[in-house]
């Protein structure tokens, strides 16, 4: 019989809740040194403009000012992965954003004051901010640090294909080709960006403060970047003030902090004021989608062609990569014999793309369920059935090769028509009298990697537990806490499978000095691949224990139960203390410590050349139905409800996995009906919270949430990764219940009540 | 610039005086006289437990309470604050026990990366204040000028009708 679990499953507060309650929690811009200076940057006054002259002696002199930095000052090299960015720009500038110059100074008034006083001399050259034109013949390159391997201002390609398109076009009934655009949104993380360098001169050694999600790849970036030994960086991270993906880049006011502090041999810290965050922290790719699908006259999908041409901005980020999840929602949710995709970053003078929540899903999924409303109506089918029809299941492979080992795609599509009253609405929606309110339902699903993303050479997590002679545990974990929860739930784990109470685990994970290698915080896969990792560590501290457990209380290490600070032996019901266990391992002859680690990598395949393989430990599948009210005179779009059935494998933390759902579902408002950084010639136009919307308090619908549990074997306690699913379905089926309450297609974000207005109006 | 000439431009900005009562203690405090309340919280008295999120009074963070009613401290100047009251988040617990609304927070995920909890709990606190027991509706009207970018807001609001029971339980 299967153990009943103690903790797991069951609604437990945040390990650190009292500490971000109490107001002690010590975020980024809350770092204080000795003798810590303030940096302030100073970033171009046009897109596209050669440079034909920096003066910074005025600033130089200012009284608090230590120094002045420009990239005639350092020796460092190109960032990004395609090494097209340089930290400091030197001649040109080709990006609002771009870096010109640096200060470091006794305050930030001082240090922004001495900004004021650099003079710089341009010659302003006509910016290009439309890919359409970069992609023209006569356009000029506009970054002279790309390969250009893959042709002139194109920053990255991706091409895939399975199955026989012209076989599957000549079997299908109807098809649909429609172009899709994608606003470019940012993640409006309520912690400006913000780092603290400290360069110890008497050492050699770094120790960077740092809101990072990836430590350990930001320290080789860093140490790449300024041409240092790796090992000579350490990286600290405070609390996090909020990631959503924004942090998995490194971008240049960092390699700047730590600049300013070798230049002055004291600590230094920037943080951006929320206007600079607009302008220079990173946004999710604005794109344009164009999708062709097909569907038989049952309605099976046949055929998926995609041309996706994404604004890469100036310089090329992680999310020019979006391509490897974008693909997998086309080639591999629903039914999809045959499917080719090509996607295409591209330079312009706009500020550069990066990555959030979602990675390129939330787009690809818009503008797949968009055409399969169509499709349904041009075949006449029902919305729901449809896609019934055509849902994942259980022991799928896919075209491009991913193995569902456990899928809820038809339950969760099942749960939300069920729970929405669907047939009911529709009915009674169809049959509503023409009136200034209108009514719809929308639905929409995705697919995500759940179980991490092979895309490093590793995608692996290290762990550490140690039990101390009273009893408490330490998991030293080499993820990282970016609000998510994913302390707890690790802790959770611990005191599933050690019977140490909640109140005696610690979780370390802020010093890549102590914490073993993680890849990061990504790919919603923290407790999956942490989880694992952590289930390793203690399977192993737990082969120390038994055996010596069981000598004292007689029995077989099978018989031992680890509960309530004690083991028992199941027969007997003898226990002993775990920690006086730990006592005589530690003190006898040999002596034993209570120290184990573990390092976990995924049983995913690395995919091959075409993109083919299956890429991660386990798949998420979600549904989404949300009904809408929109109202016609105004145009303005009320949420009233949002059904979401989601396959998280198993239920860890009911609490903290509701505040994901909730948290992503809203997030995906704000991307469908308010949000965008409006960039008007490479300008940001609307760099404040008064013009950028985001979901407040009084907009939020009522959330029902439904989790479906299809206990994945790869997972912990089976379950798979939750953090990004949320959001991904949102615009999409927003999207659709607004065109079917309207009858027009909304084919682009946001949908502002001037956007649906203009809808209709130009319905047909 | 000699060191002498730095120690005058630092002292020449700390040109503004004041009293006043934080987290029930009366202070003196002497800062540069353009500093806002946020800036003299965190940098001349270092309670960091207020939070900078955009300076120009949209997100909230920043919200403490003057004289019991919240206010955004990027938008008040330190020398308006002479012979006032401020209560900011550190200033909730009572005799070193959180207060019932940061335990309801903290227990129910009212917090998730916790940078807008500083300013949502002291606007609960002067909601609650007022009345006792808010409904959904007047819950998310206090709250609609914080900005919450984690949460979805729902259990925020869970958290708050949570430190309402707990908070009249001993009354009825």
């Amino acid at each position: 019989m299967k153990k009943s679990l103690k903790v797991i499953g069951k609604p437990t507060p945040k390990l650190d809740g009292h500490l971000r309650v109490s107001g002690k929690a010590v975020y980024g811009h809350d770092i204080s040194l000795p003798n810590m200076l303030y940096g302030a940057i100073l970033r171009a006054q046009y897109p596209c403009a050669k440079i034909k002259a920096i003066d910074v002696s005025k600033a130089a002199k200012l009284p608090g000012v230590v120094c002045v930095i420009t990239a005639d000052d350092v020796d460092v090299a190109h960032m990004s992965h395609k090494r097209d960015h340089p930290v400091l720009k030197k001649g040109e500038v080709n990006c609002i954003r771009d870096e010109i110059a640096a200060v470091a100074a006794s305050t930030k008034e001082i240090a922004r004051k001495a900004l004021r006083l650099i003079e710089v001399e341009y010659e302003v050259r006509e910016g290009i901010f439309d890919p359409a034109d970069a992609l023209q013949e006569d356009a000029p390159g506009i970054n002279k640090y790309a390969r250009g391997d893959e042709g002139k201002n194109i920053a990255q390609t991706f091409h895939y294909e399975h199955g026989d398109i012209e076989e599957q076009k000549a079997k299908s009934t109807c098809i649909v080709k429609r172009r899709y655009v994608l606003p470019r949104v940012t993640h409006c993380c309520l912690e400006t960006s913000v780092v603290t360098a400290d360069y110890s001169q008497s050492d050699g050694r770094l120790t960077l403060y740092s809101s990072t999600q990836v430590p350990f790849l930001y320290q080789r970036d860093m140490a790449r970047v300024l041409k240092m030994d790796p090992s000579n960086i350490r990286v600290v991270q405070p609390v996090i003030g909020g990631g959503f993906g924004s942090k998995l880049d490194m971008y240049p006011f960092e390699p700047i902090c730590a600049l300013l502090s070798m230049t002055c041999g004291q600590p230094v810290q920037i943080a951006f004021s929320r206007e600079e965050e607009f302008v220079a922290s990173p946004t999710r790719q604005a794109m344009v989608i164009d999708l062709t699908t097909g569907a038989d006259a049952e309605g099976r999908f046949t055929f998926r062609e995609v041309e996706i041409t994404k604004d890469n901005g100036a310089y090329t980020s992680w999310g020019a990569t979006t391509s490897f999840v974008m693909m997998q929602t086309f080639s591999s949710l629903y039914h999809a014999p045959a499917c080719v995709f090509d996607a295409r970053a591209v330079y312009t003078n706009n500020p550069y793309a990066g990555s959030f929540r979602g990675y390129g899903n939330p787009q690809s999924t818009f503008a797949l369920e968009r055409n399969i409303d169509l499709m349904a109506e041009e075949l006449a089918m029902d919305r729901a059935a449809i896609r019934l029809v055509n849902a994942n299941y259980k022991g799928e492979k896919t075209g491009q090769g991913l193995e569902y080992a456990t899928c809820g795609h038809k339950d969760a599509l099942d749960t939300v028509i069920a729970k929405s009253d669907y047939t009911r609405k529709k009915r009674e929606y169809k049959d509503a009298p023409s009136a200034r309110y209108k009514r719809a339902m929308g639905f929409a699903s995705m697919l995500h990697v759940a179980g991490g993303a092979k895309i490093y050479r590793s995608d692996g997590c290290g762990t550490t537990v140690k039990l101390d002679n009273f009893g408490h545990l330490i998991i030293i974990t080499g993820s990282s806490e970016i609000g998510q929860g994913s302390e707890t739930v690790l802790a959770m784990m611990a005191c599933e499978e050690l019977g140490i109470d909640m109140s005696k685990i610690k979780v370390i994970n802020t010093d890549t000095d102590i914490k073993p290698w993680d890849v990061g915080v990504h790919a919603s896969r923290t407790s999956f691949v942490a989880g694992n990792s952590l289930l390793g560590a203690i399977g192993r501290l737990k082969d120390k224990i038994s055996p010596w457990a069981a000598r004292y209380l007689k029995t077989d290490i099978e018989d031992l139960d680890y509960d309530n600070g004690e083991i028992g032996c199941k027969t007997s019901g003898r226990s002993v203390k775990i920690d006086k266990v730990v006592r005589e391992l530690h003190f006898q002859d040999p002596n034993v410590l209570c120290m184990e680690s573990y390092y976990y990598e995924p049983a995913s395949d690395f995919q091959d050349a075409g993109y083919k393989g299956n890429v991660s430990g386990a798949y998420a599948f979600a549904s989404q139905a949300i009904e809408v009210e929109v109202d016609t005179y105004t145009g303005q779009v009320k949420v009233l409800d949002v059904y979401v059935g989601q396959d998280v494998g198993r239920v860890l933390n009911p609490l903290g996995l509701m505040g994901q759902i909730e948290g992503g579902v809203v997030m995906g408002m704000g991307y469908a009906l308010t949000e965008e950084l409006v960039v008007a010639k490479g300008q940001v136009v609307n760099p404040t919270f008064h013009n950028y919307k985001i979901p407040s308090a009084c907009d939020i619908p009522e959330i029902h949430f439904y989790p479906i549990e299809t206990h994945d074997q790869a997972g912990p306690y089976g379950a798979k990764g939750v953090g990004e699913a949320p959001l991904i379905p949102t615009p999409a089926a927003i999207a659709n219940a607004v065109s079917n309450a309207l009858g027009v297609e909304i084919n682009a974000l946001p949908m502002t009540p001037e956007n649906v207005l203009k809808a209709i109006k130009d319905r047909p | 610039m000699n060191d002498s000439e730095e120690s005058r431009v630092l002292s020449e900005q700390k040109n503004a005086h004041i009293r006043m009562i934080v987290n029930d203690e009366e202070i003196e405090v002497s800062f540069a006289a353009y500093k806002t309340l946020l800036e003299v919280l965190r940098e001349d008295l270092r309670l960091s437990g207020t939070k900078h999120g955009c300076e120009l009074g949209e997100c909230g963070a920043c919200a403490v309470l003057l004289d019991g009613e919240p206010v955004l401290s990027c938008l008040t100047l330190g020398l308006e604050c002479d012979g006032r009251v401020i209560t900011t988040v550190e200033g909730l617990a009572v005799d070193a026990r959180l207060h019932p609304i940061q335990e309801a927070f903290a227990d129910l995920g009212g917090t998730q990366c916790g940078y807008c909890t500083p300013g949502i709990l002291v606007t609960v606190k002067a909601l609650l204040d007022r009345v006792s027991r808010p409904t959904r509706e007047q819950i998310r009207e206090a709250l609609s000028g914080v900005i919450c970018r984690c949460t979805g807001y729902q259990q925020i609001f869970e958290s708050v009708e949570a430190a309402v029971e707990r908070t009249t339980e001993g009354e009825s």
